[in-house]
């Protein structure tokens, strides 16, 4: 399997690293070349903004959104998530996500960094226990499509969702040091 | 709002740090500055009321800036907002910390105000940046609580062999631990005066425990690819956007080059017309030498 990390800015190595613990390795990719031939992708946590910026200078938007309507399996964890959500408040006015996930998401939700925290949450479907989430300036989903089915909550929000091939968190399994959730997600991705 | 959550934990400010890498972190003086910042792709930016190179200029004893000033600039953006506290004052970390800044930089550009103490930064909730021009400096920030650490090199010249000098000697000297026998561990540690377990942790990772960006004399595309190919994660830029003749382009192509960093072609392409970078200074012809502060 080739699985790539969108590497453009953020926590890309981490999730690298979490996929090399796997039994995987995955290419770094900052080009639309690149996201050819990908049999699954990560988009990382970061500064959403910043990648907004790059994917457009980097002539990689419109690639990368065919790429996930096509099917390509993504999993995509807080700015990643932003960038795949059909709707953004509290967004920049230029900032236009790629409107694949049928979520609505606010950023920055929980306040500023002083209000970052990590909680243990129970997410569908994966056994041994809570997973050990870490939410860093964190959007919160404020509003799931009928072909979204949810896997993890906190505080009632949905935290871990998933529609179809596409998964996305609003925390940070990639910075955690639990594997399951990439797990899972590879699992799907390779059959 | 009832489920369980901890805050100010350190895998949260570790994690803040993670989060900027492969960015650039721009020094802005008033909200129109934070703005073209932003809209230049910026990850964060650093509110202070003057540029280092300004502060060298003037001369005096430079303070953390006006909470006034840091709140404009916080009003106008969405990206983290960082502002710095002198070294050891711990009451202006506090009033930092009380503002809502998102990282605060114990930073050696402002005048230190305690010749033997840094601020102890475990206490507080926000993360900690701290500036190092060695392993051992590194090490002992990091011991402090720093959550991330940027080679200092020097601020407001424009210059950056400094900053090439301290990367070079972080880096390298954390190759040397990696192949160090255990127990040569013990004699790295009392030379770098840094604790033993630190050092263990580096000699193991390969790596300082927390995520290493480079600061100080970066003014082109081309430094930005320089010091990310020598192994920083991210940029600081102070003086080099807003001392050059077009802030916005110089900022958009500094971006693009610390994500583009291996890739000389797209360097070159934002290298292109840029006007004049910031003008600079020989190490020989300053006075004052920031990197030196910090114990």
């Amino acid at each position: 399997m080739k699985a790539g990390v969108l590497a453009l800015q953020g926590a890309f190595r981490e999730h690298r690293e979490v996929l090399h613990a796997l039994g995987f390795d995955a290419i770094e990719v900052r080009t639309a070349k690149q996201l050819l031939s990908l049999d699954a992708l990560l988009l990382p946590g970061g500064e959403s903004t910043t990648m907004t910026h790059l994917l457009r200078t980097s002539g990689m938007h419109a690639h990368l959104t065919d790429a996930l309507r096509d099917g390509l399996p993504t999993l995509g964890t807080c700015a990643g998530l932003i960038l795949m959500a059909k709707e953004v408040l509290d967004g920049r006015e230029d900032q236009i996500p790629l409107g694949v996930a049928d979520v609505t998401v606010r950023r920055n939700a929980y306040g500023r960094q002083r209000d970052s925290f990590e909680a243990n949450l129970s997410v569908k479907g994966l056994l041994g226990g809570t997973f050990p989430g870490v939410f860093i300036r964190a959007p919160v989903i404020e509003r799931v499509g009928p072909m979204v089915e949810v896997l993890a909550e906190h505080d009632g929000l949905p935290v871990l969702a998933r529609q179809g091939s596409l998964w996305f968190s609003t925390f940070h399994p990639e910075i955690s040091g639990d594997l399951r959730i990439h797990e899972a997600f590879l699992k799907e991705a390779e059959v | 709002m009832t489920d369980e959550r901890s805050i100010g934990t350190a895998r949260v400010k570790r994690g803040l740090a993670e989060m900027l890498r492969g960015g650039v972190i721009m020094d802005v003086v008033d909200p129109e500055q934070a703005r073209i910042a932003e809209d230049a792709g910026a990850t964060a930016v650093m509110a202070l009321e003057r540029v280092p190179s300004d502060i060298r200029r003037d001369g005096g004893v430079a303070r953390m800036s006006d909470p006034a000033m840091i709140e404009g600039i916080k009003a106008v953006v969405t990206i983290p907002v960082m502002a710095k506290c002198r070294i050891g004052h711990f009451a202006e970390a506090q009033v930092l910390e009380s503002l809502g800044v998102d990282f605060i930089d114990e930073s050696e550009v402002l005048t230190p105000a305690d010749e033997a103490h840094h601020v102890d930064k475990w206490g507080f909730t926000p993360p900690f940046v701290c500036g190092a021009t060695n392993l051992g400096e590194a090490l002992r920030r990091i011991s402090e609580g720093a959550a991330l650490i940027r080679s200092k090199g020097e601020a407001g010249t424009g210059n950056i062999v400094e900053a090439v000098r301290h990367l070079r000697s972080i880096l390298g000297d954390i190759k040397k631990i990696t192949v160090a026998e255990d127990e040569e561990l013990y004699a790295w540690a009392k030379n770098l005066q840094a604790p033993i377990d630190l050092v263990r942790e580096v000699a193991e990772r390969g790596e300082l425990p927390v995520p290493m960006f480079c600061a100080g004399g970066i003014a082109t595309p081309s430094d930005a690819s320089l010091v990310m190919q020598l192994g920083a994660q991210a940029v600081f830029v102070g003086s080099g956007i807003f001392k050059s003749s077009d802030p916005a382009l110089m900022a958009r192509a500094i971006v693009e080059a610390t994500t583009h960093y291996a890739d000389p072609e797209v360097v070159a392409k934002v290298s292109r017309g840029l006007g004049d970078a910031m003008r600079g200074l020989e190490l020989a012809a300053i006075e004052t030498t920031f990197a030196d502060r910090g114990w």
